[in-house]
């Protein structure tokens, strides 16, 4: 289907004519609708790629800043015992996010909410001999490190979910703008002409008919016509033979026995 | 679209990166070992000797595999590793992170999701 002249399969009449133009109309309120979905959902995409931006930012910074309390806590307390000691110790996550859902405009944003477990931490015997200090700042730094990179990639799971949506229902729009519209529209135009061709038709028709009837009344008319002044002579000359016999005389007529 | 079943569970963090990085976020408490019977842990450290089929083993396995993660960390310098594959990779669920090293500053410019903000953010 393409091109101005592409059209639904219908036959032309006037129900389907009917069909055609409330199928219109559902697709102008659709394409509408969508259009404005759209709209809110790219405002919403571009604070989020905005925020993005910034997050990312931070999220260097603050890096950098917890990098470089490990290199205190390394410095501390001895740097291969303690990577060991701590890869070995990881059992159970104390910090763990949960998603929760939040509504733009019909499309679910799942977003990531970082949590502690309760309990004490796996590494509560680290740096017991000497650094504990820094162990336990270095821990505070990184937790806030992790906060920071959680919140960053809810808004990029946003991003991604919205760009996918909005693609979506771009896709959608365009197609009722540029697919079904026309040709509904076509539809319409060819239902109509084919109506109008069939009331053309009909007009010629009953014109025709009417002006057969017409010549056919002017036909009768002349031969009546004709037929009337022959009988005319004809009459005249049959009533003086009538006038001449006796109405009531019996003309070699039985008598009626009882 | 993302169903709610898709990331309901999902509730760690996955990290893939550098002893340093690692160890770090270790110690914030993001590191989960699942129970014994096949003890998988949620955490890669990755240094020179690593093999880049290791990397995207791993990342194979916490992007598609484990259905319990919802972020995987990724250090910067491994993801220019494997970047074809982080390029390539556009779910939503588990959602990626580049994050800077200590030996590898940040840069901005080859972040993919950075990279696709910028795009469509029409700079």
């Amino acid at each position: 289907m393409s091109g101005a002249e592409a059209r639904e399969a219908v036959f032309p009449t006037r129900q389907v004519l009917g069909q055609m133009k409330s199928k219109l109309k559902g697709a102008q309120t659709g394409h509408d609708l969508l259009k404005r979905k759209s709209e809110a959902l790219t405002k919403r995409f571009r604070e989020i790629t905005r925020r993005i931006d910034e997050a990312k930012r931070k999220m260097g910074r603050v890096m950098q800043i917890a990098a470089f309390s490990l290199a205190e806590v390394t410095y501390a307390v001895g740097s291969g015992a303690l990577t060991y000691q701590i890869q070995e110790s990881a059992k159970s996550a104390k910090f763990r996010v949960r998603t929760k859902q939040e509504n733009v405009s019909g499309v679910m944003l799942p977003a990531f909410e970082a949590f502690q477990t309760e309990g004490g931490s796996d590494f509560q015997l680290t740096g017991l001999g000497k650094g504990g200090q820094q162990v336990a700042r270095c821990r505070e730094t990184y937790a806030r490190a992790v906060e920071t990179l959680v919140e960053l990639a809810s808004l990029q799971t946003a991003f991604v979910i919205l760009d996918e949506v909005i693609k979506v229902v771009n896709r959608r729009v365009n197609a009722i703008e540029h697919v079904i519209i026309p040709r509904t529209e076509n539809t319409i135009k060819y239902i109509n002409s084919e109506l109008d061709e069939l009331d053309r038709e009909e007009f010629y028709r009953l014109k025709k008919v009417s002006g057969k009837k017409e010549r056919d009344a002017a036909a009768a008319e002349v031969e009546r016509e004709a037929k009337k002044s022959n009988a005319q002579g004809d009459f005249e000359s049959q009533m003086e033979d009538e006038e001449s016999k006796d109405l009531l005389a019996d003309e070699g007529e039985e008598d009626v026995i009882f | 679209m993302a169903q709610p079943t898709a990331y309901k569970d999902r509730q760690f963090l996955a990290v893939i990166g550098d002893e340093d990085s690692v160890t770090g976020l270790l110690l914030a408490g993001v590191g989960h070992v699942t129970s014994p019977p096949d003890a998988q842990k949620n955490f890669l450290v990755v240094d020179q000797k690593t093999e880049t089929s290791a990397i995207e083993q791993a990342f194979d396995l916490y992007t598609s595999q484990r259905k319990d993660i919802a972020i995987l960390l990724i250090n910067q310098h491994i993801a220019e590793r494997i970047r074809h594959r982080v390029d390539a990779y556009t779910q939503a669920f588990p959602s990626l992170l580049e994050i800077p090293s200590k030996d590898h500053p940040y840069d901005p410019e080859k972040d993919s999701v950075l990279k696709r903000v910028r795009r469509l953010a029409g700079e």
